[in-house]
């Protein structure tokens, strides 16, 4: 089987998803061609990358691709991948603004976010996803016998074992036709930088759903402040507007490193794991049971917030002193 | 404006614990609390702010059973001017694909400027606004959490992309847009809101009214198909800590303190 990967790119360097890619392509067939495509402005130092992990890289290089445009590559790929291509992407925001389109144009199937893969029966893969915010995990079959377009979870293929195979450069830049869109990129705004840094904080006091109400965020900031550190918070409480954008973890907000991790009434979706590195120690303290965050903390306890945050405030203020 | 919202009836994950079935063939869905899709909901309010400013009218569609009328009700309430429910036996167990083609056919039998869905759903493919998009060859984004209206022709819209980063695109209409969480603060509808949109008939339209192939949607149209379900095994597992709140939080206080928690 030929199986290419859209490598993300940005500044001169591969993201780390392409080595990622390359190992989801080894599991869905151990003996796959796999094809890097690498789309943008000056990109060599990129196709060179990741050029060890792929049979080859196809480079396609074109100032109209400085920004990597879903709606110009969504119409260019269909027409440079061989008929019935399997091409694997990383589920994040390029992808899904790309990816189930290009399964349209290229008439083949789509399976998004994909967690894991367990193998190919014939022209029929197996793969695993998870549904309502990784409560619960599904096995799926998704054939493959019209091309498919797969997107797979960033994080989910640990980039150790990189597959070492050298591959050589292809310029494919002249066989393309930059098409006409009916949407320009205009610029990209960044991030607000808000009153305290969360990516560098050592501990964090994070709050989610669980809190319920605006008025009982309170008992958070009371919480952080009886131990001397930071809060942060999941991304329900930045749309409910109950906290500043700039301390929201996830992979939609910030990265953070922190040592100590307090996860409260946070059910621990995939976007909000995505945006904690570093292996924190992390406490969990969640109404539900079955919340995933549970599988991933150290310490878990099985309860309601509003009642114990007051009293751990209290406990951490008697210690103080 | 002429606006279209697809929405979708869903459990709400946080009113319920999400659990399989012990054939594993499905989540239990007895006794679960549904809801409309909470981006959907963003998707509403957002296409009411827009015909509030400039005009025009916003239909609400939904896809499913007869109890997806009372999601399309609510929104209504909300202040969508008309419900479609698109419901047939056919249409059940349709992949992404299924879904985005009985869209289209819906979109092609009204006149619409602007057509919205969530940026996902309970399934989290996220995928049927830009499958909608293409079978319909309009314009397309994704995550948008801006829309401002230049003129007839043109939106500029922001998507959320990594980091709290915004990207701003100018795009013609007509077009389609899947709409993030936290775009605007959604209106809150009472039961009397509810009330006064009970009797609005809502029409329903099956396979044939939308002149749909049924060999296109439903199962048999699936190149992906879900098999079965199972609870995801992540790490380890927490040691979980248990007792009364005094007990628990002298337990937390001592492993914070262990850990350098406290400052």
């Amino acid at each position: 089987m030929q199986i290419f990967a859209y490598i993300i790119n940005k500044n001169g360097k591969a993201d780390d998803t392409a080595l990622e890619l390359a190992l989801a392509a080894k599991k869905l067939d151990s003996e796959a061609q796999v094809t890097a495509i690498v789309a943008g402005s000056g990109i060599d130092s990129v196709c060179q990358e990741v050029s060890a992990a792929y049979n080859d890289v196809w480079k396609i290089d074109h100032a109209a691709l400085a920004y990597p445009d879903s709606e110009i590559m969504g119409k260019i790929l269909p027409k440079l991948l061989p008929e019935k291509a399997v091409l694997l992407l990383a589920h994040e925001y390029l992808a899904m603004d790309m990816a189930p389109g290009l399964a349209i144009r290229m008439n083949s199937a789509y399976i998004a976010d994909v967690t894991d893969i367990e193998g190919l029966d014939g022209s029929v893969a197996k793969l695993v996803r998870q549904e309502f915010s990784g409560m619960v995990s599904t096995h799926n079959t998704c054939d493959l016998s019209d091309g498919a377009v797969i997107t797979i979870r960033p994080g989910v293929f640990a980039t150790e074992e990189t597959p070492a195979v050298g591959g050589s450069v292809v310029d494919k830049s002249g066989d393309i036709v930059i098409p006409e869109t009916q949407r320009k990129y205009l610029e990209t705004v960044e991030a607000e930088v808000g009153d305290v840094d969360i990516s560098n904080s050592e501990v964090l006091v994070s709050v989610g759903r669980g809190i319920e109400e605006e008025d009982n965020i309170e008992i958070i900031k009371e919480l952080a402040e009886a131990m001397g550190v930071d809060y942060s918070c999941s991304r329900p409480i930045v749309d409910a507007k109950w906290m500043e954008k700039s301390r929201q973890v996830g992979t939609s907000g910030k990265t953070v490193k922190p040592k100590v991790y307090m996860a409260l009434g946070i059910s621990g979706a995939f976007q909000h794991l995505g945006g904690i590195k570093g292996s924190p120690f992390i406490i969990a303290i969640n109404k539900n049971p079955k919340a995933p965050i549970f599988q991933v903390a150290d310490i878990g306890v099985e309860g309601d917030i509003l009642e114990i945050i007051p009293e751990l405030t209290e406990k951490v203020n008697e210690l103080k002193g | 404006m002429e606006i279209l919202v697809c929405v979708k009836r869903v459990p709400d994950t946080s009113e319920n614990e999400i659990e399989v079935n012990s054939e594993g063939s499905d989540i239990e869905r007895d006794d679960l609390v549904y809801s409309v899709n909470e981006w959907d909901n963003y998707a509403v309010e957002e296409a009411i702010q827009i015909i509030d400013k400039v005009g025009g009218s916003v239909t609400v569609a939904a896809i499913g059973d007869d109890e997806s009328e009372e999601v399309l009700r609510r929104e209504m309430a909300m202040g969508a001017d008309k419900g479609i429910l698109l419901s047939d036996e056919a249409f059940e167990k349709s992949d992404g694909r299924g879904l985005a083609t009985i869209l289209k056919a819906t979109v092609e039998k009204g006149n619409y400027d602007l057509i919205l869905t969530g940026a996902q759903s309970d399934t989290g493919a996220a995928q049927t606004g830009a499958m909608l998009a293409a079978m319909l060859d309009r314009p397309y984004a994704s995550l948008v959490n801006l829309v401002e209206v230049i003129d007839d022709s043109t939106l500029k819209i922001g998507r959320e992309i990594d980091g709290g980063n915004q990207e701003m695109h100018e795009i013609k209409l007509p077009c389609v847009l899947s709409i993030q969480t936290g775009i605007n603060e959604p209106r809150y509808v009472g039961i009397r809101g509810i009330r006064k949109v009970a009797s609005v008939e809502i029409p329903t339209l099956g396979a044939a009214d939308l002149g749909i192939d049924t060999a296109t949607i439903g199962d048999s149209g699936a190149k992906t198909k879900c098999i079965d379900y199972f609870v995801p095994v992540m790490g380890e597992g927490a040691e979980m800590i248990e007792g009364d709140t005094e007990e628990i939080v002298v337990k937390l206080v001592e492993i914070l303190k262990s850990k350098g928690g406290i400052k």
